[in-house]
């Protein structure tokens, strides 16, 4: 909402406050200013000039010399190209100096050898259009009336030393969409008197019910709707200081008629509508709902298809308007319109809000009607215009007026305790200090009874009068305190103390977090390879999504990290070792909401293999006290390597997966390296950390005895297999098995890998002979013989 | 005898002269006083002697034995310290050579922040609190006093699921979930992610975070909200900072105010950071209307409570001068190590 500050001074005065004072008091009242703009900012030193004469350029065909009485003791010269310049004029004069909208700067110089202190401008050159001359410029110097006085500051014949403050305006405050709520809250603000006077007009001959009946047929949807007509109208531009109030806020001039609605639109924020009433057939005004697939024309010569939703104001055949959102082209006012009538009405604003979105117009009339208007305010608004009828001397306000009611909400009333709205801001304001601002507000008081004015439709129960007095008491004078009472203290849950012990640990390793995007691509199921019926399929969709690209929730990270991975490649990055605890959507039951599984994403490329990523999982393992790990081989995920992949299992439990990232996923995703991810289920983690389950094992006083191994084993058997006999063998006296190395390549078979172990033997209550420990060496050699088939080196 | 100790003693004298290294001094120590060395030799033939003349002589050889010893220990050491002045002038390094890290990673600036104001949170007795992100339209907006219609609903674009499930645009309706569950007192905080169908740019994006606090007990006043907020944003910025709160609407607090604090940069005397204005925006807040307290079943009349939102990546984009939000969802390793 744009307010231009002179129009305040119909209302109320502040004479004397600067526009940055302004700003800042008003804003901390409530009422928000995004910034404020002087409308000839990017003006300077342009002035009135008569041409005293005007000749020929000797060196030019279409150069002319002048000479411009610009108020200065001496005349000056000025060389001019336009067409239309001559003796006698009264123009807009650019002295040496000067500034033009868009930084141009006007220097004096010489133009074919002939001396010009300035320039005589164009219309556009400043900036100004037909709207606010009210008539277009011809083509070349603008001329001014002959009433302009020389020497005067172009700005204030143009009314452009206006400061134009920008509003924020909340939902809550349709009120505030009107220069009228703006002066009340600025009177408020300031403590100075307001007063919006009463319109004054003469009713001449005729009468309204002559020439229009009106019904209203939807009376939920249409609260009120009153209308006036206007004969013997001659319509012409309005006059130069309503084009520039309306220009000041934003609205174009168009004509004196349909100027005065929405002069009226900003000054008493009641949108207002002008029939020609030529085109309302049957005489008659019938507000009623569409008719399913119903079409109108609006006024900005779109075709709009209608449903039985939306309210419409149809004469006796046909739709003319949109109720509260934009007229019919039908029955606009044209020049030669000679009798209006105007509707001033109030509709629902929900069923304005659904109708202008559904067709896809916002205007500034259902901007107000969505936020919910007064409907007492339907007539003083529609004998505002009659007023502006006859000070335009524009048309002749016919007897009468019709006025019908729908159905509308009851007043409310709230109870006034002072004692509770000083406990609940923690003030101590008189009760006399409240009473100040409901005035200043018109808020009613009867009594321990308040009554707030229709208008403000935000005023329903003590929390909102408790603002309105922390507004204007000043929030900055309500103290700074601590809370008192009960107390509380403040500790991460489990969950967040096993997250953060994760972070801690990756870190450690040489991680870094990432945060990606919860939606992606339905493609990223294709770009990972999963088959038709993998059930990751199955994703939770956005109904109204941005694009295709950001349409499905994700069901596993990989798509994410892989993005990222592929990012940092493709910027060089020579390594990235990445994590991000995130989360995975599942879909539930239908109107259900998914499971939202919080998921550890881990990748990495650059210098790493897949020990490396496990090593990073084996370490958060760790962290968490988490022993009983299994790790599978995993040959048959299409997203990963068939030999490079393993499904970890934690207390029997699926845990996650790991590996090397399939090429063919690689090359989709551009990176031209092995990368390795890994994607683990939180939760399983989180319950398998025993943390609190650890208890101390005396440290014993007797030496360890330690033997090699080195054996000769099938290539496939995995470590984990031989780790598991050799335990079992040796049962408890071992304490510690080392896998000092596995060797494949020269002298040994294809088939076969060399692989050497140190193994230490500790007993808890004495020394362990050098037979003891030949014993258990035995031991394990016998086991890895017969169950494996490995052999000594 | 006594001459030949002598000559002992000036032949020795003379080798120890010569001799510049260890094994050299090693080799006259076993010269003369080895096992089968000269002075040893001298030594073991005193039993021959008078028992007179053999206390005088004895004496003499132990001198010069012992004078002999020192002197070879002190050369010795001489020696091995000038070694050692060697050796560490030639182990000479650049110190100025960048050092050898245990290459640590790091956390994502977003968490960082994040956990910088949970701390901050947590240490007023705050706890945290998570809740679901694809959410019911009724914890996202009707309990919040948003009912279907509102134009406050305009104000934030909406990716719907179902005609009931929303991506939550806020985490506001965190202060419903957590009210059903918790009976007062209750002070919680809730970060996470938020949704808003914003076509990514410089300063939007479709996800972005929010910490969401809400308090709720017996007497709490809106001078509280004041005072905690005002703490909070001194711990974060510092003891200098000042702080506004200016009115503002919630649908879901009354009344309602959005907070601004003196500009870290300039300190309120208006930069370029702060747009001139002074005042940076940091949150939006207010007291729990009554109608959500009624709507999680706590009695309004009974109890009080305030709420406030923080946007975590405004917070990061001032804190580290980051003028792009869609750096944050890039993760490229060169913004990631630079936190």
């Amino acid at each position: 909402m744009n307010l231009p500050m002179s129009w305040l001074s119909d209302y109320t005065d502040i004479t004397g406050v600067t526009p940055k004072e302004y700003a800042d008091r008003i804003t901390m009242s409530g009422s928000k200013v995004e910034g404020v703009k002087n409308l000839g900012a990017d003006i300077d030193k342009v002035v009135v000039g008569k041409v005293l004469s005007c000749e020929d350029h000797p060196d030019s065909d279409h150069l002319h010399v002048c000479m411009v009485d610009v108020g200065e003791e001496e005349p000056i010269q000025i060389v001019c190209g336009a067409p239309n310049v001559a003796s006698g004029q009264k123009v807009p004069v650019a002295l040496n100096g000067s500034t033009l909208p868009g930084g141009i700067k006007i220097k004096k110089g010489k133009l074919r050898g002939v001396m010009s202190n300035g320039m005589i401008c164009a219309a556009d050159e400043m900036g100004i259009d037909s709207s606010r001359l009210g008539y277009e410029p011809e083509y070349g110097i603008l001329v001014l009336p002959e009433e302009a006085e020389i020497g005067s500051d172009l700005k204030d014949l143009f009314g452009l030393n206006e400061n134009v403050v920008e509003f924020e305006i909340t939902s809550n405050r349709p009120d505030c969409f009107s220069i009228i709520g703006l002066a009340r809250e600025t009177a408020a603000t300031f403590g100075k008197p307001f007063n919006v006077p009463k319109p004054k007009f003469e009713e001449k001959d005729g009468d309204i019910k002559d020439m229009i009946s009106v019904n209203i047929s939807d009376k939920d949807k249409c609260k009120r709707y009153t209308a006036r007509v206007v004969k013997n109208v001659k319509i012409a531009p309005s006059p130069k200081w309503m084009r520039e109030r309306l220009e000041a806020s934003g609205v174009r001039a168009i004509n004196n008629i349909v100027d005065i609605t929405n002069y009226v639109l900003l000054e008493y924020g009641q949108p207002m509508h002008a029939f020609d009433i030529r085109d309302l057939k049957g005489a008659a005004i019938n507000v009623r709902r569409a008719a399913p697939g119903e079409v109108i024309k609006t006024l900005d010569e779109e075709d709009r298809k209608l449903t039985e939703n939306d309210l419409v104001i149809a004469d006796a055949e046909r739709a003319v308007a949109i109720a509260g959102v934009m007229g019919g082209f039908n029955s606009e006012i044209k020049d030669d319109t000679t009798t209006v009538v105007f509707e001033s009405a109030m509709f629902d604003a929900a069923s304005v809000r659904l109708t202008a979105q559904r067709v896809g117009l916002r205007t500034e009339s259902s901007a107000r009607f969505e936020k919910g208007l007064d409907y007492h305010n339907t007539v003083p608004a529609i004998n505002r215009a009659c007023e502006l009828v006859e000070e335009l001397c524009c048309g002749e306000n016919v007897k009468g007026m019709i006025d019908i009611m729908g159905n509308v909400e009851e007043p409310v009333e709230i109870e006034f305790r002072p004692e509770k709205i000083n406990a609940f801001l923690g003030t101590d304001i008189s009760e006399e200090e409240m009473i100040k601002i409901f005035d200043a507000l018109e808020i009613k008081v009867e009594g321990n009874k308040l009554y707030p004015p229709s208008f403000r439709p935000d005023l329903l129960a003590e929390a909102d009068i408790a603002e309105e007095v922390a507004r204007f008491y000043g929030y900055d004078r309500i103290p700074t305190t601590l809370m008192s009472g009960a107390t509380t203290t403040g500790i991460k849950t489990p969950e967040q103390k096993t997250q953060s012990e994760i972070e801690e640990t990756l870190l450690a390793q040489g991680m870094y977090e990432i945060y990606t995007y919860t939606f992606e691509s339905p493609s990223v199921a294709d770009k990972l390879g999963l088959p038709e019926e993998s059930p990751l399929r199955n994703q939770v969709r956005i109904r109204n999504p941005l694009g295709e690209d950001t349409s499905v929730m994700r069901t596993t990270m990989a798509g994410s990290m892989l993005d990222i991975l592929s990012r940092n490649y493709n910027h060089r990055a020579k390594s990235a070792r990445l994590f991000e605890i995130g989360r995975v959507y599942i879909p539930t039951e239908e109107g259900q909401l998914p499971d939202e599984k919080p998921t550890l994403m881990l990748g990495m490329f650059g210098g790493v293999d897949f020990y490396d990523i496990k090593g990073a999982v084996e370490e958060v393992f760790k962290k968490l006290h988490i022993d009983n790990v299994d790790y599978e081989r995993v040959t048959d995920d299409p997203t990963y390597h068939p030999g490079r992949t393993a499904r970890i299992i934690v207390n029997g439990r699926y845990a996650g997966i790991i590996g090397e990232v399939h090429p063919a996923v690689l090359r989709r995703y551009e990176i031209g390296a092995r990368a390795y991810i890994g994607e683990l289920d939180f939760r399983v983690i989180h319950n398998a950390s025993n943390k609190r389950d650890i208890k101390y094992t005396p440290l014993t006083r007797f030496p360890a005895v330690t033997r090699d191994f080195s054996i000769l084993i099938d290539r496939i058997t995995p470590v984990a297999e031989i780790e598991k006999v050799m335990k079992k063998a040796a049962g408890k006296l071992l304490t510690q098995l080392e896998l000092v190395e596995v060797y494949t390549g020269e002298q040994i078979a294809d088939d076969k890998k060399s692989v050497m172990y140190k193994a230490q033997f500790r007993a808890p209550d004495r020394s362990l002979t050098g037979e003891e420990a030949d014993n258990l060496h035995s031991k394990i050699v016998k086991g890895l013989l017969t169950q494996l088939g490995a052999e000594l080196r | 005898m006594k001459d030949k100790l002598e000559q002992i003693r000036a032949s020795v004298e003379r080798a120890l002269h010569d001799a510049d290294a260890m094994d050299a001094l090693e080799n006259i120590r076993i010269k003369y006083m080895g096992k089968k060395g000269e002075l040893t030799a001298v030594l073991k033939g005193m039993g021959k002697l008078s028992p007179e003349e053999r206390p005088k002589i004895g004496a003499l050889a132990n001198e010069i034995r012992n004078r002999l010893e020192k002197e070879i220990d002190d050369r010795k050491t001489a020696i091995m310290t000038a070694l050692e002045e060697k050796k560490l002038k030639d182990e000479m390094i650049d110190v100025t050579m960048p050092g050898r890290k245990n290459a640590e990673g790091k956390l994502h600036p977003l968490t960082q922040v994040k956990n910088e104001l949970a701390e901050i949170f947590m240490g007023m007795g705050f706890s945290i609190a998570d809740g679901p992100e694809v959410e019911y339209d009724y914890y996202n907006f009707e309990a919040l006093n948003i009912p279907k219609n509102h134009p406050a609903r305009d104000e934030q674009d909406t990716f719907y699921i179902a005609d009931n499930i929303v991506l939550r645009t806020q985490t506001s309706g965190m202060q419903v979930r957590v009210m059903e569950k918790t009976k007062p007192p209750i002070r919680v905080i809730a970060p996470g992610k938020v949704y808003r169908s914003d076509t990514q740019d410089a300063t939007h994006s479709p996800v972005f975070h929010q910490i969401e606090g809400l308090v709720v007990d017996k007497n709490i006043t809106m001078a509280d909200l004041k005072g905690t907020l005002e703490m909070f944003v001194k711990k974060l910025y510092g003891e200098q900072t000042r702080v506004r709160f200016r009115p503002h609407h919630f649908p879901f607090t009354e009344p309602s105010a959005e907070m601004d604090y003196s500009c870290f940069n300039c300190g309120g005397k208006g930069c370029s950071v702060c747009k001139g204005e002074g005042w940076i925006e940091i949150l939006g807040c207010g007291m729990v209307h009554p109608k959500v307290l009624a709507n999680c079943g706590i009695d309004p009349e009974e109890y009080t409570g305030f709420a406030f939102g923080i946007g975590l990546e405004r917070i990061a984009m001032g804190k580290y001068s980051i003028n792009d939000l869609r750096l944050f969802f890039e993760n490229d390793m060169r913004f990631l190590k630079q936190f």
